[in-house]
């Protein structure tokens, strides 16, 4: 199913101890590839630990890469800080997610992760005073949002517009679900929070309801430069929580009870297909055989095999292009209406005509 | 020597040893092509089939569409992906050189990056930080031309551990009256083609002396900081500064300081310690250059 020789950093994802024998042509090939896409300080790392020797000049950048991704740790540990204090001036408590969330949990996926937002989770009532709170500490939304992009957010989807520190310029992305409003699978967000827990004073997502939003992201996305890294992170999260009793198990019946059978049985299947998470056999039919939708296997396999490899030339074949585009729409099928998505796509394309638009 | 485009490009790629950085760059632009054999003629051109590692892959293309016809642009790549906006075509050659030192700044985490230019003598280096306007690559291709050894015009490259200055030896970019000041005080300096009309006026490029090239490996060690500053028809003044002080404006210049965290803070310490700093305001060059020669030879 695997295209025969899968890009080199694949092969270093799933056993880093083959690094040893690299040539340095093959270094540089593996840094260009891991820089794409964005797991260049998660290879360095994974490399560290098994002891490879790494040849100075790739392992300057591997290092370059760990210094800044451990910097950002610092960075994020205080601007956790900072919004929790601003949300308890009204009395909230987020729910951290996806990358805040793995570092606060201290996941193996938060290894090397870098990111530009913040991602927190809210009750949908507490969304004006959330908003509120914040643009009172700093995040504003984005002046360059017209009344457009601001219906867009604020009546489809499931985070309100990004809102971007004035002094800082860091990002938060206020959420009130994990998928948009619009979107036919749409899950209850009271399930996810009622599962929410509590680490270390913070509140995140179940383990379990961690591996399905980010499956959920994943798997929705329109755009995967960074499908890869998230692919790793998937890997990474159930390789950690596999342990766990009965886990597999649980994770089918908490997919089926939020409506994410389908992109789990992505989740799943891909993490197996390209980096070998073992993933047991019949969980993996049960997965499928869960989904609602009938699955077109072999479509789904050309598109997402292309779209989830690095971002970069040597990774590339012919149909990538097609397929990252075909995901492109996919994603917007599923998240709207067929009539909201034909005007909102024309918007958009002519918007980039006219150089405005830069998504 | 190669000077020739068809000797350096090979199939419109070429392979530049900028110590310590191998550079790939990609371009059918031929004014690209041309300003890369005229600038970095004393540089290494690496052959396709050795084994090297290559630090950074950059593109510079025409922008497609109909900017084909109308205004022409360039973009920037790196790795496939553009970081800028794209620039009027005429721009193309500083494209690749801004592009280069974003590249070099945003990726090169063992070290710490200041903004300033670096020159040496006799194993000294005295080390001119570059608020806008200061005038640092106008003193620094003057004392080039003096017999100083460029390190780099644009970023002080700090090893970690030992402090040492690492150079980046590449043509010194000067902006508009400095041009012609400086063909005029060193008049043997190789100089590039001008270019107009850029966010920062007219550039144009001096290339490195043979020498500096040649020494690109050699490290050197920080023995003063100068903060320059140009102020036209003023009589010279030189003025001692706080090494606490010097630290602080340092810091403010660097590319690198916040990712490095407490690590830059303490090397940026111990470089400015082993350092005489001063504040130079000058508006004659001679005037200057001389106060630098009897830094050197005092020293």
């Amino acid at each position: 199913m695997m295209p025969d020789s899968p890009p080199l950093i694949i092969s270093l994802l799933i056993n880093p101890a083959t690094a040893g024998s690299l040539s340095l042509s093959q270094w540089e090939l593996l840094v260009r590839q891991a820089r794409c896409a964005g797991l260049l300080a998660r290879m360095g790392f994974l490399l560290e630990k098994q002891g490879i020797n790494i040849p100075v000049q790739p392992a300057n950048h591997f290092t370059s890469a760990q210094v800044y991704a451990e910097q950002f740790c610092v960075s994020l540990q205080w601007e956790i800080r900072l919004i929790k204090n601003a949300l308890k001036k009204v009395d909230i408590k987020p729910v951290f997610l996806k990358g805040a969330g793995y570092f606060i949990a201290n996941n193996r996926a938060a290894l090397g992760r870098v990111f530009t937002d913040v991602d927190i989770m809210v009750d949908r009532d507490q969304l004006d005073l959330a908003e509120q709170a914040l643009s009172a500490a700093g995040w504003m939304p984005s002046t360059t949002l017209d009344a457009y992009d601001q219906k867009y957010y604020r009546e489809w989807m499931h985070e309100i517009p990004p809102l971007q520190n004035y002094q800082r310029g860091t990002a938060i992305d206020v959420h009130h679900n994990i998928l948009p409003l619009t979107c036919r699978h749409c899950p209850d967000s009271k399930k996810l929070l009622e599962n929410k827990i509590d680490c270390n004073g913070d509140w995140l997502l179940s383990d379990i309801d961690r591996v399905i939003h980010s499956a959920v992201h994943l798997f929705h996305e329109g755009e995967f430069d960074l499908g890869l890294r998230d692919l790793s992170d998937l890997d990474l999260l159930l390789n950690e929580f596999s342990i766990q009793e009965d886990f597999w198990v649980k994770l089918l019946q908490r997919a089926d009870e939020l409506n994410q059978q389908t992109p789990l049985y992505y989740a799943l299947r891909y993490t197996h297909l390209i980096l070998q998470t073992p993933v047991p056999e019949q969980i993996l039919k049960a997965s499928e055989q869960q989904s609602p939708n009938r699955i077109n296997t072999k479509l789904m396999d050309a598109l997402f095999l292309r779209a989830l490899m690095p971002d970069h030339e040597s990774c590339n074949d012919r149909w990538t292009g097609l397929a990252r585009w075909l995901l492109y729409v996919r994603s917007h099928w599923l998240k709207m209406p067929v009539y909201l998505m034909v005007p909102h796509l024309l918007r958009k394309a002519f918007r980039r005509v006219l150089g405005k638009e830069l998504h | 020597m190669p000077v020739n485009p068809e000797a350096v490009f090979v199939g419109n790629q070429t392979t530049i040893a900028i110590e310590p950085f191998v550079v790939s760059l990609k371009t059918v632009i031929p004014s690209v092509q041309s300003s890369i054999c005229h600038l970095y003629r004393e540089h290494v051109f690496l052959l396709q089939n050795a084994e090297y590692f290559t630090d950074f892959h950059i593109n510079i293309d025409k922008v497609g569409g109909f900017r084909r016809f109308y205004k022409s642009q360039v973009q920037f790549k790196f790795e496939g992906k553009a970081p800028f906006k794209p620039l009027p075509y005429s721009q193309a050659f500083p494209f690749f050189e801004w592009g280069l030192n974003w590249c070099i700044a945003n990726h090169s985490f063992r070290h710490l990056l200041l903004h300033a230019a670096v020159v040496e003598k006799n194993g000294q280096a005295v080390i001119l930080p570059g608020q806008p306007g200061a005038g640092k690559s106008t003193l620094c291709a003057a004392l080039v031309g003096r017999g100083w050894r460029l390190l780099s015009d644009e970023m002080a490259m700090i090893d970690l551990n030992s402090t040492e200055l690492i150079p980046i030896v590449r043509p010194v970019s000067l902006k508009n009256e400095s041009i012609s000041i400086i063909t005029g005080f060193v008049p043997d300096a190789v100089m590039g083609e001008s270019f107009l009309d850029t966010a920062k006026g007219t550039v144009a490029h001096m290339k490195p002396p043979v020498s500096s090239v040649q020494n690109a490996s050699l490290r050197s060690k920080g023995r003063w900081v100068v903060f320059p500053r140009f102020s036209k028809d003023s009589s010279m003044s030189i003025e001692p500064v706080s090494r606490a002080k010097a630290i602080l404006d340092l810091a403010k210049n660097a590319f690198n300081y916040n990712v490095l965290g407490g690590r830059g803070f303490e090397t940026l310490c111990d470089l400015v310690q082993a350092c005489d700093c001063f504040r130079l305001e000058y508006s004659h060059l001679d005037e200057a250059i001389d106060f630098f020669a009897s830094l050197a030879n005092d020293a």
